[in-house]
C-alpha cells in the first residue's frame, strides 16, 4: 500500500508540475502597414503552380479583424538571468509545402531540434545564414518529397532567416532562446506562454520581424500573468 | 587550320565578347532574382558533374538561371582559351601545353585527396584538357600584333580567376568576415571583374576590327588634339558607378530607397535610427535596410548625375577637337546615348520595384558604357599620335600596330 501511494504521487508530480505558469495576452497592431502582395511567381512557376493552394501572398503583417497581429514572438527577455534550461526533446517542425514555408515564424530553444521537411514533390534548397556568432549556417538541397533534415542552433538569435533560392519568395524566420518561455502570436494576435515559470517579476518582449520590438514588465503571481502589446507602424514619410 | 584573314579572327573575338556580354546578363539575372545559391555545391551541381546534371533538375526554378550561368561561363572559358591560341599563334602552343598539363595533373592529384574532392578534380582536369586541346590545335596563324597576345593572356587568367571566384562565392557563402559574409564579398568582386573582363575582350575585338585599322591617321587640325580630360573622368566615374552598383546589388539593397527622383519623399533622406525604423516597417519586401545602404544608393544617384555631366562634356569636347563626324565625335555621341539610357534604366529599376529584366539590362548597359568609354580613349589616343602605328613609345602606339593577317 505504501509503495502504491508513492507510485501515485510520483506519477502525479510528473504529469502536473506544481509550478506550471501561464502568461497570456494579445499583440495588436496600430497604424496602417503596407498591404500584403500576391506572389504571382508561385502560380507562374511550372512546378509550384501545380501544388499552390490559392493565391500565395506575403505574410509580413497578418492582422486579424480586431487588430490582432500574428507572427509576433513574445518571450521572457529579463528575469531569468543565471538560470539554465534544457532544450526539450520535442522537435520544431518547419515544412515546405505548396512552395511556401509553414509556419512563417517559429521559435525554438537553443539546442532544440528543428525538423526541416520538404512536402513538395520537387526540390527546394534551405539556405540559412544566422548573424550571431556560434550559430552555424547551412545551405542544403532537399530533392525528394518527404525528406527531413534536422538542425539546431547553439545561440539565442531573433529572426534567423530561412530562404529557398530555387523559389526565392520562400522565406521563414526562426528565433532561438535560452529559456523555454516564448510563444508566437496566432492569427488573432493571441499568445500563451506555458511552462514552469516561477512567480516573480520579468520583462517580456514582443518582437515582430518588420514592426519591431516592444517590451513590458510583468509580475507572475500564482502562476498567472497577462500582458498585452501594441506594435505601431508609423508612416514612412 | 588558319584564319584566312584577320576578319576571321575579328569575328571570333566579337563572338567571344558578345558571349561574355550574354554571360554578364545571365549573372545579372541570377543576382537580380536572388537565386545564386539555388545550387549549393560547386564545381559539381547537386553532386553531379556540372555537364551531366539531369535536365529535369536543370529546368527547375532558380536552378535554371544558376546552372545556365555556370554552363555559359564554361563555354566562355573555352572560347577564351582558343582566343589566346589564335592571338598568340604558334608561340602560344608551348605555354598552353604546360598550363594544360599542370591543370590536368593538379586535377588528378585532387582525385587522390578524397571523395569530396572528386568533383573539383574532374572539373580541373576538364579545364586542363581544353587548354591542352587548344595547344594541340593545328592553327598556324601568325602571332597577332602586340599587345594583343598579351591582352589575350590577360583574358585567359581573368576568366580562370573569374570562374574560381564565382565558385568560391558559392562554397564559401557561409563564411563570415567581420560583419560581411565571404559570399557577399566574393560576389561583389566577381561582379566587378566580370565587367572588366568584358571590356578586355571588347578592346581585343575592337583592335582586330576594320574600323580600328581604318581610323584616319591624320591628326585633327589645330591645337587641342589628345585625349580630353573628360574622357578619362567619365570612364573613371563609370568604373566607380559599377562598383557602387555591384555593392548595392550583392547586398540586395537596390531598393534601399524605393522612390525616385525623391528619396523617401525628400531630396536627401533622413538616416537616423527612428527614420530607419519607419522605413523598414513600411517596406513591402522581406529585407530591411541600413543607413549605409541608403547612403550607398544616394552616392550611386549622385554618381549617375556626374557620369551624365562628364560624358556630356566629353561629347562637347570630342566635337570641338575632332569634329562631330569624326570617329571620336561619333563614338562620344554613342557613349552619351548609352549613359542616358542607363540613367533611365536606373530610375526604372525603382519604378518597377526592381524587375529582374530591367535590373539586368542596367548591368549590361553599364558594361557597354565602360567599354565605349575605354574605346573612345583608345581611338582618341590613336588619332593623337604624330604618326600612328610607327611611334614605338609607350603602350598606345603598340595598339596602333596592325593586327595579324
Amino acid at each position: 500500500m505504501n509503495t502504491m501511494l508513492k507510485l501515485v504521487a510520483a506519477v502525479s508530480t510528473a504529469a502536473l508540475p506544481l509550478t506550471a505558469a501561464e502568461v497570456t495576452g494579445k499583440v495588436s497592431l496600430k497604424g496602417t502597414p503596407p498591404p500584403e502582395k500576391v506572389i504571382a511567381a508561385v502560380k507562374a512557376d511550372a512546378n509550384c503552380g501545380k501544388v499552390a493552394q490559392g493565391d500565395a501572398k506575403t505574410r509580413i503583417y497578418l492582422v486579424g479583424p480586431d487588430g490582432g497581429l500574428a507572427n509576433t514572438i513574445v518571450y521572457v527577455k529579463k528575469g531569468l538571468e543565471g538560470k539554465t534550461f534544457t532544450a526539450p526533446a520535442t522537435k520544431v517542425d518547419i515544412d515546405q509545402a505548396g512552395c511556401m514555408y509553414q509556419p512563417y515564424v517559429s521559435a525554438a530553444m537553443v539546442g532544440q531540434t528543428l525538423a526541416i521537411k520538404n512536402s513538395d514533390p520537387f526540390m527546394h534548397n534551405v539556405n540559412v545564414q544566422p548573424k550571431v556568432a556560434g550559430n552555424k549556417g547551412f545551405n542544403i538541397a532537399q530533392a525528394t518529397q518527404g525528406k527531413v533534415d534536422e538542425k539546431s542552433f547553439e545561440k539565442p538569435e531573433l529572426g534567423i532567416r530561412f530562404a529557398c533560392n530555387v523559389h526565392p519568395w520562400m522565406i521563414a524566420y526562426v528565433s532561438t532562446f535560452e529559456n523555454p518561455f516564448f510563444a508566437v502570436s496566432d492569427d488573432k494576435g493571441n499568445f500563451t506562454i506555458k511552462g514552469d515559470l516561477p512567480d516573480g517579476k520579468y520583462t517580456l518582449e514582443a518582437y515582430h520581424q518588420k514592426g519591431g520590438a516592444v517590451t513590458q514588465d510583468i509580475e507572475v503571481k500564482g502562476g498567472k500573468a497577462k500582458a498585452d502589446f501594441t506594435i505601431e507602424v508609423k508612416a514612412a514619410q | 587550320m588558319s584564319f584566312r584573314s584577320s576578319r576571321g579572327l575579328f569575328a571570333y573575338a566579337v563572338f567571344t565578347a558578345l558571349a561574355t556580354l550574354g554571360l554578364i546578363c545571365m549573372g545579372g539575372l541570377v543576382t537580380s532574382k536572388g537565386v545564386g545559391m539555388a545550387v549549393p555545391d560547386w564545381p559539381t551541381s547537386f553532386g553531379y558533374n556540372m555537364f551531366a546534371l539531369p535536365v529535369n533538375q536543370w529546368f527547375h526554378g532558380g536552378v535554371f538561371d544558376e546552372h545556365t550561368h555556370r554552363l555559359w561561363a564554361s563555354t566562355v572559358g573555352v572560347l577564351v582559351v582558343f582566343l589566346v591560341r589564335f592571338l598568340g599563334g604558334v608561340e602560344s602552343r608551348r605555354p598552353l601545353a604546360w598550363i594544360g598539363a599542370v591543370e590536368v595533373a593538379l586535377g588528378a592529384s585532387l582525385l587522390a585527396v578524397g571523395p569530396s574532392w572528386k568533383g573539383a578534380g574532374h572539373f580541373l582536369m576538364g579545364i586542363g584538357g581544353v587548354v591542352l586541346l587548344a595547344a594541340l590545335t593545328g592553327f598556324r596563324g601568325q602571332r597577332a600584333a602586340a599587345p594583343l597576345p598579351t591582352l589575350g593572356w590577360l583574358s585567359f587568367w581573368a576568366v580562370q580567376i573569374q570562374g574560381l571566384l564565382g565558385g568560391l562565392r558559392v562554397v564559401l557563402d557561409q563564411w563570415v568576415v567581420g560583419d560581411l559574409t565571404l559570399g557577399l564579398i566574393l560576389g561583389l568582386v566577381h561582379g566587378c571583374l566580370g565587367q572588366g573582363f568584358f571590356v578586355l575582350l571588347g578592346v581585343i575585338a575592337f583592335c582586330l576590327s576594320p574600323l580600328w585599322e581604318s581610323i584616319s591617321l591624320s591628326r585633327p587640325s589645330g591645337p587641342g588634339a589628345g585625349v580630353p580630360f573628360w574622357f578619362g573622368l567619365g570612364c573613371g566615374l563609370v568604373v566607380l558607378q559599377l562598383i557602387l552598383g555591384a555593392s548595392m546589388r550583392h547586398q540586395h539593397a537596390g531598393l534601399a530607397i524605393p522612390d525616385f527622383p525623391t528619396a523617401y519623399g525628400r531630396w536627401w533622406p533622413d538616416v537616423d535610427s527612428e527614420s530607419l525604423v519607419r522605413y523598414n516597417q513600411n517596406r513591402v519586401d522581406e529585407s530591411s535596410v541600413t543607413a549605409f545602404q541608403i547612403l550607398l544608393q544616394m552616392a550611386h544617384r549622385i554618381g549617375a548625375l556626374a557620369v551624365v555631366v562628364s560624358v556630356g562634356m566629353s561629347l562637347g569636347s570630342a566635337r570641338s577637337r575632332y569634329g562631330a563626324a569624326s570617329p571620336v565625335g561619333r563614338l562620344a555621341a554613342v557613349w552619351l546615348a548609352i549613359v542616358l539610357a542607363q540613367f533611365a534604366l536606373g530610375a526604372s529599376i525603382l519604378w518597377t520595384h526592381k524587375a529582374a529584366d530591367v535590373a539586368t539590362a542596367h548591368v549590361a548597359l553599364g558594361a557597354a558604357a565602360l567599354l565605349t568609354g575605354t574605346l573612345l580613349i583608345l581611338v582618341a589616343r590613336k588619332l593623337s599620335l604624330p604618326e600612328c602605328g610607327t611611334a614605338p613609345v609607350g603602350v598606345v602606339p603598340v595598339f596602333a600596330a596592325r593586327s595579324a593577317r
